[in-house]
């Protein structure tokens, strides 16, 4: 890591990065142009692919009567696990589904097994859309219902504790947590419920798959990773890596559940082959909650012990969540609740139990943002139970060191967070006691919470080309979520070159380009940003070499490690005024461009020199010197209609530290959109499945409420100024889950604040706030 | 979807002949709820007959009172400045309703025939009796939390109407126009419009097959101006009401000398309540008799484990739209 050369060295003063420039892909997308992947509409001898999906949660495929589906005009085929083409691999084994990074240990249609409502049984081809549909709608699925279980709430349910979760144990202890809790001075329980959210995009899922020779497909993809999707799908249906191409210009959105290679891709690339033409699949909406994971309904208790100052001692945690019924996954909440606060002694236990559902996956800071509820409500209940400040309690609680693993933060500015915040939605004006707040009926609070997320590891290739007439083509296998990945790529290359953005073009999202992960777990701006700026230093080592060798260049017989680069001019280090730009070198070289590319890694296992020549993300091998988060602080008010039970968000500030923002008008955006996420957990979304069939009732966006423009109040944003020398080379944490950890928290301590009374089930509808305010406070 | 014909008609003869020998045909206005229920296979008409172009529109003064439409757009009606002044309650049950887009497609029979939003009758895997008659109904001990708790029978618990207007309508005893297939028309007041769902919840609405709506005339009176319309829901738009109250008073010296009262969300149909109308006429308009009439309201409720908060909810959301109208 020392040795990488760091952005805020060669720009002191940067020109477009940390301005809040427009959307280069917003006239694109504005004006129908950008070109999302169900819309490679020319593919010669397109057909398209309609899911038949099961009714039942639970049973077998006994008969499948397609016959009448089969003779309807444009039918080319129809697949059930019965004829569909057999798969090098399935992710059904364990070190398979290892191999395969599948979201789900099974893969429906190879067998006459049925695990969940909506699992696909069929899949029908046509020439048509609609024919396919049609013929969907025909054919018949005869299945032997067995009783499901419907999810951890069931009484038929059986409670395990896994023996990990997600690479994380089932069972974490630090210090003896029961001990400290039990003899603490003051002490709280409680238990927090969530409901099954789902992600819902604006975009569905989406396939098309082409088979350009025998042994050559390509895929337009909604993914968030197009490599990670190029080795699942190559490894799946027996091919070499390189064979298979994925593209992905645009998404409409994915929110962890893109990060994945879900069934139906698979499927469209196999029925591809098996109909010898080029076949789309996309979703419907309700197929889209039960094609792409889910996050899991779940029930947290959390017990502290603390001092009767109110300091923490100790923390015993509980969760216990619905899993499918072949994994063990769940969100891993319990990280943060062990890192938030100063905590000496900790324990958490996961509880699972296997129901007929698919498996949960990635949702928008997964474990982080259902964790903070708990223990960012508790905190509040501290506070009050101490009568203390919300703030003050917390600032008492301050982490210093991360608690969880001894190290020092790279950098931490929560405290700042505090303070601006509590400075912009006016603190000071809060009347400290609950429930004393009115404005003619209603009830009004106002509640915050902290906010964390961490900088995972992860890695990736970067290109960069420069024309001697000053334009430049840079590349990376990166995703754009819809969030500004084009845009601050963009901004990078720029001051990096030293040339102005219009000149930049940066392509993503295909396979043919550098390779680097996936755009998930808020990675993608800093790892994607540093590839980009170091395959420009490599740019600027290799005109340097020929500037001081070129005996026409002022530059000759310096030496390289004395020339810097500076806005596109080499110059002596020493002597800026002796230099030339690069232009006049590659002119002088008969160079029409010049390319430079380089490997980006982001997070603390990159930090130790041992580890960089050849790191793997997935080692747990603990190579950090520093722990390494974002944090954040959401502040909000609410109006509650005690008659009624309705909650309004009348105010709402999030001040976040999370290392240089590179585009402060796309990052606003981006926690704009992640607060709004986690108002819709906070007051209204929820799927809702049948407690005996299993299966859901409300999958639909009519039904399913995800906030409206009139939910959400104008929203201040604004992000502390943070230096961090040590996550990456451009000093970037990421902000795509922050925006969202401790926003269900801030909104329930609000309505605490307002009412008197705390709700911990959430979404927090009408009924129970009406149920809360009927209970004494 | 399945296939099917399309023919747009140009006179009400020409469609309803054309749903003549079809019984599962089906007239298209607005389409915002026939194209999601055929989209869904829930609905499989053969022959779709667009009556876009009958003369079924205006919004007109009768000596009956106001005469709409039945081919007026919810928006164009929910904005009319004669439905603004004379029916406020009927234009903001208009506009609280479903987004823009939607009224501006809707038509007003259209959304008197909206279907309901129950999660079983919306998906063909779930046993209805309402879709399939005696399939069963999963909602009795399942997912009701938005479903009905008045005029419910055990075989359904769906609100069958799920929206907005005709609660307003059916307060201020509006009548609906129908016309048969042999051009013959009758008037039906909203009120006995819908069926409850007893032993047939598939049957609705007493609409004939092949009739259809051809307007609504809501009569002119002194509550019906002084009106309004609450709705109390998940979000702040586009959602249908957890409970909703269309209200009107005539108070006069403090003395309420006529009421009309009709609720939504919690009945299995668009729910008028004379005896909350009952218990305000001659009463002083103070909050005790509010409160009295929304206890009158709700007291035949068969609330069921998850909508028994609805009792509560739609009193309070009575008690507090007799409030807004009072201090009109």
């Amino acid at each position: 890591m020392e040795t990488e050369p760091q952005f805020f060295e060669t720009n002191a003063a940067p020109t477009v990065v940390g301005q809040p420039m427009n959307r280069v892909d917003g006239w694109a997308k504005v004006t129908g142009h950008a070109k999302y992947s169900a819309e490679y509409n020319q593919l010669p001898g397109l057909v398209h692919a309609v899911l038949v999906t099961s009714p039942v949660a639970k049973g077998r495929v006994q008969r499948i009567e397609s016959s009448a589906a089969q003779k309807q005009p444009g039918v080319l085929a129809i697949f059930t696990h019965e004829n569909l083409p057999k798969l090098a691999k399935t992710p059904d084994a364990p070190a398979d589904k290892a191999a395969l990074n599948s979201p789900m240990g099974f893969m429906p249609m190879t067998s006459d097994q049925v695990h969940y409502a909506g699992q696909t049984v069929a899949v029908v081809v046509a020439d048509t859309l609609e024919r396919a549909q049609y013929a969907a709608s025909l054919v018949k699925v005869i299945i032997a219902p067995e009783a499901p279980v419907s999810s951890y709430q069931d009484p038929k349910a059986q409670l395990y504790v896994p023996k990990s979760v997600k690479g994380m144990p089932g069972v974490t202890k630090r210090g003896d947590a029961q001990a400290a809790v039990q003899k603490a001075p003051m002490q709280l329980a409680a238990t927090y419920t969530h409901a099954t959210i789902h992600h819902n995009y604006m975009e569905p899922g989406a396939t098309t798959a082409h088979w350009e020779a025998a042994d050559r497909l390509t895929i337009y993809e909604t993914t968030q990773g197009v490599s990670e999707t190029q080795k699942t799908v190559s490894l799946m249906l027996g091919l070499a890596t390189e064979q298979v191409r994925v593209i992905t210009k645009y998404l409409g959105g994915g929110f962890g559940s893109k990060a994945w290679v879900w069934p139906h891709t698979v499927y469209a690339a196999l029925i591809a082959k098996a109909v010898g033409r080029p076949v789309k699949l996309v979703l419907t909406r309700p197929q889209n909650f039960t094609s792409m994971g889910h996050r899991e309904e779940q029930q947290q208790t959390l017990r502290l012990g603390a001092t009767k100052e109110g300091k923490l001692l100790g923390i015993v945690y509980d969760k216990t969540a619905t899993t499918s019924p072949w994994d063990d996954y769940a969100e891993t909440n319990s990280r943060i609740i062990g890192m938030l606060y100063h905590l000496p002694a900790y324990e958490a236990t996961y509880r699972l139990a296997k129901s007929n559902v698919m498996t949960s996956t990635a949702t928008r800071a997964p474990g982080d943002m259902p964790g903070s509820f708990a223990i960012e409500c508790s905190m509040d209940d501290l506070a009050a139970q101490l009568g203390l400040d919300p703030i003050q309690l917390r600032l008492l609680n301050y982490a210093d060191i991360d608690s969880s693993t001894g190290h020092p933060w790279s950098s931490k500015s929560l405290k700042e967070c505090y303070a601006r915040g509590a400075e912009l939605i006016g603190w000071n004006k809060r009347n400290p006691k609950a429930g004393a707040t009115r404005e003619g009926k209603l009830l009004v609070g106002m509640g915050m919470a902290t906010g964390s997320y961490p900088v995972h590891n992860s890695q990736g290739n970067a290109r960069v080309r420069l024309y001697a007439d000053g334009r430049a083509v840079v590349q990376a296998g990166a995703t754009d979520l819809g969030t500004g990945t084009y845009t601050i790529i963009t901004q990078v290359a720029a001051d990096s070159l030293g040339i102005p953005p219009e000149n930049v073009r940066f392509e993503l999202g295909d396979t043919v380009l550098p390779s680097t992960q996936w755009s998930g777990g808020s990675t993608a701006a800093g790892r994607v940003s540093s590839s980009v700026y170091l395959a420009v230093q490599e740019v600027w080592q290799k005109l340097i070499k020929l500037a001081v060798m070129d005996k026409k260049s002022p530059l000759y017989g310096a030496k390289s490690a004395d020339v810097a680069a500076e806005k596109g001019r080499l110059q002596l280090k020493a002597n800026p005024g002796k230099g030339e730009a690069f232009g006049e070198v590659m002119k002088r070289a008969s160079l029409g461009d010049i390319e430079g590319s380089a490997l980006g890694r982001y997070g603390s296992n990159y930090e130790a020199p041992q580890t960089t020549a050849n790191a793997d993300p997935n080692k747990k091998e603990n190579a950090a010197e520093h722990s390494m988060h974002a944090f954040g602080a959401h502040f909000c008010e609410v109006h509650v209609d005690p008659e009624l039970g309705t909650i309004r968000i009348s105010k709402w500030v999030s001040v976040i530290g999370a290392g240089r923002i590179l585009n402060p008008k796309t990052a606003r955006s981006q926690v704009i959109g992640g607060s709004t996420m986690g108002i819709g957990a906070a007051l209204m979304e929820q799927t809702v499945r049948d407690p005996h069939l299993a299966r859901y009732t409300n999958a639909s966006l009519a039904d399913y409420h995800v906030p409206v423009n009139a939910d959400i109040p104008e929203m201040t944003v604004e992000f502390i100024d943070e230096h961090d020398p040590y996550v990456n080379a451009m000093g970037v944490k990421g902000i795509g889950e922050i925006s969202i950890v401790g926003v269900t928290a801030a909104v329930a301590n609000a309505v605490f604040h307002a009412t008197g009374r705390r709700l911990r089930d959430l979404p927090m509808t009408p009924n129970k706030v009406l149920a809360a305010l009927r209970e004494p406070a | 979807m399945n296939d099917f014909s399309y023919t747009q008609a140009t006179s009400a003869k020409e469609a309803t002949s054309l749903l003549k020998d079809q019984p599962s045909a089906a007239y298209l206005a607005g389409g915002t709820t026939l194209l999601d229920l055929m989209k869904a296979n829930l609905a499989e008409p053969p022959q779709l007959a667009d009556i876009n172009l009958l003369p079924f529109k205006g919004i007109e003064q009768t000596s009956d009172g106001l005469r709409i439409g039945a081919m007026e757009r919810m928006s164009d009606v929910g904005e009319n400045a004669l439905v603004v002044q004379q029916y406020p309650a009927v234009s903001q049950a208009l506009l609280l309703a479903a987004s823009p887009q939607l009224r501006n497609m809707a038509s007003i029979g259209g959304n008197i025939l909206q279907r309901t939003r129950c999660g079983y009758f919306r998906d063909a895997a779930f046993p209805c009796n309402k879709r399939v008659p005696g399939s069963g109904c999963p909602a009795l001990e399942g997912d009701h939390h938005n479903l009905a708790i008045l005029g419910v029978s055990e075989r359904c618990i769906a609100n069958a109407y799920p929206g907005d207007l005709s609660v307003a309508l059916a307060a201020f005893d509006a009548v609906l126009t129908l016309e048969n297939q042999k051009g013959k028309q009758r008037r039906v007041p909203v009120t006995e419009f819908y069926l409850l769902p007893g032993k047939t919840p598939q049957k609705e609405t007493v609409l004939e097959p092949g009739e259809m709506i051809v307007a609504a005339t809501i009569p002119s009176a002194a509550h019906a101006r002084r009106s309004a319309y609450l709705k109390v829901r998940e979000r702040s738009s586009y959602a249908y009401a957890l409970a909703s109250a269309a209200v009107g008073l005539d108070v006069q010296g403090g003395t309420i000398r006529a009421a009309r009262v009709a609720l939504g969300g919690v009945g299995a149909q668009p729910w008028r309540s004379r005896e909350a109308e009952k218990v305000l006429t001659g009463a002083p308009a103070t909050e005790a008799t509010f409160r009295a009439a929304a206890t009158a309201a709700l007291q035949g409720a068969q609330p069921r484990e998850h909508n028994r908060y609805k009792v509560e909810l739609a009193q309070n959301t009575l008690v507090r739209a007799l409030q807004q109208v009072a201090a009109t």
